[in-house]
């Protein structure tokens, strides 16, 4: 397929291309590379409280249960439109923890199997969006940010409109 | 509002085990989180530095100059308030790029480093800048062409058609990021 093949080949490319550009205008490659390295450790130093505060809030709330206990109230309410409730718990693991909702997409597709209609919905859910507040903790954790605005408004509702696209394609699609 | 999300996180957390008579839950997952943290960080602290190093090259190249008086058209209407030709434009670009690729681990070095250069771009201040909450609607609802992790997870699962996701992933995140950013321009229009 072309797009693995692109894939692929970007990073080798710049890794090779961006140097050899260098080198080419006689730049010091080596130095400035490390001096790259610096910046970039200085920004992990950054990240780092950010992440922390926000893995163990949500870790707090996963660990304990209470995810999976939101989504049981939830689960009435989405089943009259035909969301199976076994999805959703993932929905609201999904912006969370990318390796909890990982493992539990990993899980349904193993119990109910990938070509089922909740193993196909969960893995175009698991596919079609990002862990929103690891984004937003490491974005902004990175420049210091204190007043985040509308992004953790905007960035959940596009989840929501994901999972909800999701639902209607895999409605749609789903050939079983 | 965030400190509002993470105190009910973690006061959902404790309560929840509390009533299910399960409270070492909350703190057993309280300290593997700050341990998973530690784990992460580092993992991601690798690429960041790689990424770095590359970038940094680059600009003292004037590579990112160059992508990015090229990529202005593209890029400007979703950030109308950067200058024209403006350096973070091209490392705007090379993240959009990754997370179209599907290369996570690329994506995320670039991103951070577009967000120090907005952050200049905004001397410095404390509050998100327009154009920071935009890269951020992007890069947390990033349309997906290839979502390569689940298709192998399929596989590994026993799937008869574990590619045949490709094209409901592709509408399903391009929907989430095609309001994500109508949202995030119409809330520009009203709250600037």
């Amino acid at each position: 397929m072309a797009l693995q093949t692109l894939s692929a080949y970007a990073v080798p490319l710049l890794l090779l291309g961006v140097p050899l550009y260098g080198l080419l205008r006689g730049l010091p490659v080596y130095e400035l590379f490390a001096e790259g390295v610096w910046q970039g450790i200085r920004t992990c130093r950054d990240i780092f409280p950010y992440l922390l505060t926000m893995l163990v809030a949500i870790g707090v709330f996963t660990g304990s249960g209470a995810a999976e206990a939101g989504a049981a109230l939830c689960a009435p309410l989405t089943e009259r439109a035909g969301v199976p409730p076994q999805i959703l718990p993932l929905a609201i693991l999904r912006p969370l923890s990318g390796s909890g909702a990982l493992a539990y997409t990993a899980e349904l597709l193993q119990t109910y199997g990938p070509d089922s209609f909740i193993g196909y919905m969960a893995s175009i859910m698991q596919g079609s969006t990002e862990t929103t507040f690891y984004v937003l903790a490491v974005y902004f954790g990175a420049v210091g940010i204190n007043d985040h605005r509308r992004a953790l408004a905007v960035g959940l509702s596009a989840d929501l409109v994901s999972f909800i696209a999701a639902y209607i394609v895999a409605r749609i699609m789903f050939t079983g | 509002m965030l400190n509002k999300i993470w105190f009910a996180l973690i006061a959902a957390g404790v309560c929840y085990a509390a009533c299910n008579g399960d409270i070492n839950a909350a703190s057993a997952a309280a300290f593997a989180a700050a341990d998973n943290a530690v784990t992460l960080m580092l993992s991601i602290c690798g690429m960041i530095c790689l990424w770095m190093g590359i970038m940094r090259i680059a600009e003292a190249a004037g590579l990112n100059r160059r992508l990015a008086r090229a990529l202005t058209p593209l890029l400007a209407p979703l950030f109308p308030s950067l200058p024209r030709g403006h350096a973070v434009l091209s490392t705007i670009a090379m993240n959009v790029s990754a997370n179209l690729l599907g290369l996570g681990n690329a994506a995320t070095p670039f991103g951070v480093k577009a967000m120090q250069q907005l952050r200049e771009l905004n001397n410095g201040k404390r509050t998100a800048s327009a154009p920071m909450v935009t890269l951020l609607a992007l890069n947390t609802s990033s349309l997906t062409l290839l979502p390569s992790l689940v298709i192998s997870l399929r596989s590994a699962a026993g799937s008869m058609q574990a590619q045949s996701i490709i094209a409901a992933t592709i509408i399903a995140s391009g929907s989430g990021m095609c309001f994500a950013l109508l949202l995030d321009a119409l809330l520009r229009r009203v709250r600037g």
